[in-house]
This record gives structure tokens, sequence and C-alpha cells, in this order.
């Protein structure tokens, strides 16, 4: 399992990989909100916690399409559904590569981030800790997404209708961490439900993802 | 001496409708068996199911998937890694990251071992998907037209590395159109495709489409 991880952050950093695609756009998304709403302060103060959260999540999704069709395109999927790994770990293998390449780096990038929006300290800690606990579950379920349209053509846009919905728990509750942190209120609580969600998906979604994939294989 | 890979009455479906039916054969450790049948008459669907990707329709396949290698058309490498790294990769997997250079050595693949797999032509891709059959240490070889792309040298050195392997008590199922110069009985698909009767039972239906 730990050689898959490691050849999926091999893949990468290696030329065409993606890596920093995420990071790029997330930076780009954050830069244009103040061009479209304004730069005041007063503006772009109450609404940070939340296009920082939503641009986490959509940057997320860029690279969620190559998670199983590259391997499906080269026939390596047939040959990791045949290996000792079972495809549980697989699944949960290529979620975790998914979220070392984008979830933790936007989580480290986010707080910097937070800066051009005017994010009020100690709104940044409390994003970055959103982050973290979040962003995981975000992998985990698309990589069940990208597992259910692994055998379609142009996947990809199926793919962002089937996960964007699915995600809306972990939006509602990160966001609420970060937008109470950003006013000195108590996070802990929806920190606490934002953990659940991600455990939830920890412990239920590489076995669904295995299945999608079995199915889709046949 | 119990049989390395026994098929009963296997009927196999692609898409839901069944190809193949009332298939049974044995194969013997050290021993191959050569599948023949015109194109679309099910042999990559024969062996996608023995190799486990998918349910059979009826019957059983044994021993399981475990012991099984599954060579598909595709290579199933990383066109940015290099070969060594690819088959790094595959034999670790397999827990077999010994036999990385030695599999090379056996292809011929030594020479071009730091070179990334995009690089390569066509053939020594092929003789690096194969490389990987290597790797697997399982006993039981599938094979789907293993020779596409190879030319007559590397058949020859696959033919060798092929009876390596049955020499060392293994098995192999390749389904293939050329003479590998191997001593192995032919087993022709043609007469197990699934009749209409087969579809009717398929769709749980008694009589024939007129019922």
């Amino acid at each position: 399992m730990i050689r898959l991880i490691a050849r999926d952050l091999t893949l990468a950093f290696r030329a065409g990989g993606g890596f920093g695609l995420a990071i790029a756009f997330f930076l780009i998304v954050v830069v244009l909100v103040p061009f479209g709403v304004g730069p005041e302060t007063a503006r772009l103060r109450p609404i940070a916690p939340g296009i920082l959260w939503i641009g986490a999540l959509l940057a997320c999704l860029l690279s969620l399409d190559r998670v199983f069709a590259l391997d499906r395109e080269d026939g390596a999927l047939d040959l990791l559904a045949t290996a000792p790994l079972p495809l549980e770990a697989a699944a949960l293998a290529k979620a975790t590569a998914h979220w070392l390449t984008t979830g933790l780096p936007l989580t480290l990038a986010a707080p910097c981030l937070g800066v051009l929006l005017s994010l009020p300290w100690p709104g940044h800690l409390w994003l970055g800790c959103s982050l973290l606990v979040g962003t995981p579950a975000l992998s985990l379920v698309g990589t069940f997404g990208a597992a259910l349209t692994v055998g379609l053509k142009r996947g990809g846009l199926l793919l962002s209708i089937l996960v964007l919905p699915l995600y809306i728990p972990t939006l509602v509750f990160g966001a609420d961490v970060a937008r109470r942190g950003a006013e000195g209120l108590d996070p802990v609580t929806p920190l606490l439900l934002l953990g659940a969600v991600s455990l939830g998906c920890l412990a239920l979604l590489p076995f669904a993802s295995a299945g999608a994939l079995r199915v889709n294989l046949r | 001496m119990s049989a390395a890979l026994s098929v009963r009455d296997l009927a196999v479906a692609r898409g839901g409708l069944p190809v193949l039916s009332d298939l049974s054969f044995e194969i013997a450790p050290g021993h191959a068996l050569v599948l023949r049948g015109p194109n679309g008459s099910g042999k990559t669907t024969l062996l996608r199911t023995l190799a486990g990707l998918q349910p059979p329709l009826r019957g059983t396949v044994a021993p399981g998937p475990g012991s099984i290698a599954y060579g598909a058309h595709a290579n199933g490498m990383k066109g940015t890694l290099s070969v060594r790294e690819n088959l790094t990769f595959w034999a670790g997997i397999h827990g077999q990251r010994d036999a990385v250079e030695d599999a090379m050595r056996r292809f011929a693949l030594t020479a071009l071992a730091e070179r990334p797999a995009q690089g390569l032509s066509a053939g020594q891709g092929r003789r690096l998907g194969l490389a990987r059959m290597v790797l697997t240490g399982r006993p039981v070889w599938l094979l789907d037209e293993p020779t596409v792309s190879l030319d007559a040298a590397s058949v020859a050195g696959f033919a060798d590395v092929l009876r390596g392997h049955l020499a060392t008590g293994g098995a192999a199922l390749v389904a293939t159109h050329i003479d590998l110069g191997i001593d192995a009985p032919i087993l022709d698909v043609g007469p197990y495709r699934a009749t209409l009767a087969d579809l009717d039972r398929a769709m749980g239906r008694d009589g024939g489409f007129a019922a």
C-alpha cells in the first residue's frame, strides 16, 4: 500500500503529473475574489472563510478525474485488481496520495492566502485546522466518485456533479469552523462534527470505492 | 497430481450477455494450453473471468485468483517512470523485489533500465509488460496475445522464459495466433460459443424468444 502511495507521489512530481495545479488554481480563485467583489476589508472579511473553503474544495476537484482514469487507460488498474493488495487498500492508498498532493498543500497555503482576503487573526489558525481535518474527507469522497465514473469517457464532468453535493457537510462545518474562529467564537463544536464526517468517510468509503471499481472492471 | 488450473462447466459473459458456456478443461503443472478462436469469440473475456476480474455466470475455477497472474493486452506501465522503477513497483506489490534484475535480464531490458517507459518502442514496452509476469511469482500465467509487436528474436526469448516457467512447475493459458514453439495442446473456443438457450438462462427465462 505504501508502495502504491509512493508510486503515485512520484508520478505526481514527474512531468505532467499535475502536482501544484491545485495550489495554483486555489491561488488564482482567491486573488480573483477581491477583483470581483471589491477590495474593501469590511466586505471581504465576512466572506473570507467561505471563499477560502469553496476555493479549496474546487481545487480538490481538479485532479480527481485522474485518480483512477490514468490507471484504467494504461491497464494498471486491471493488474492492481489482480494483485495481492486488496482493492480496498488500493482505494485508500489512492485517496491518501490524492490528499498528500492536494489537500495537504492546500491546508498549508490557505492561512497565507487568508491575508489576501483580510481574514482576521486567529481565523488563519482555525482555517488551517479546519482544512487539515476536512480535506481528507474531500479526497475520500472524491476517490469514491472517481471509482464510480472510472469506466466512462469524459467522466470528469459527471464526477463533479456526483461529488460536489457530497461535499456539502464538509463545506458547512469547515467554513463554520473558520468563520467562528475569525469572529472569536468557540469553533470546537463544528470542528468535532467536521472530524466526525472525515472519520466516517475514512471508515466507509474505501469499501464503497472498491465495490464500485469491481463493478466497473467487469 | 492435482491440476494447476481446473475449470468446470464454466460460462462467461461480456456486458451481461453469455459469450462462452459449458467450458471444462484442466492444465497440469508444467504444461501450457493455447487458446484459439476468431476475434470476438470470448478469449479475453474467458481470461478476465479466470483472473477474477469478473464473476462467471456459472461453473467453477480452481484455484482462486490468488495463484493466477494475468497478462493483459495493456502493459500497465507508467510512461514517466523508468523501466526499473516500473518493475520495482510491481515486484514490491507482489513481494518479489529481489527478482527485478533477473527479470530485466531475461527480457533483455537491462540496457534500457533507466529509460522512461514512454521512450520505449512498442516491442520494448511489450517486453516490459511481460517481465512483470515473472515478478508476480504466481504459478498460473494467463497471457492475452503476449507476442503482439514483438520481433522474432523477442518471441523466441519470450518462449524461452515461458518454457522456463513451465519447467519449474508453472502452468500457462495463452491466447495467441502464432506458433510459440512450445509443446502445448490447442483449445478452440469456437464450439463453446454461447447459444440462445444460454441467453435465455442468463436472463432468467425458460423458453425461447417466442415464448
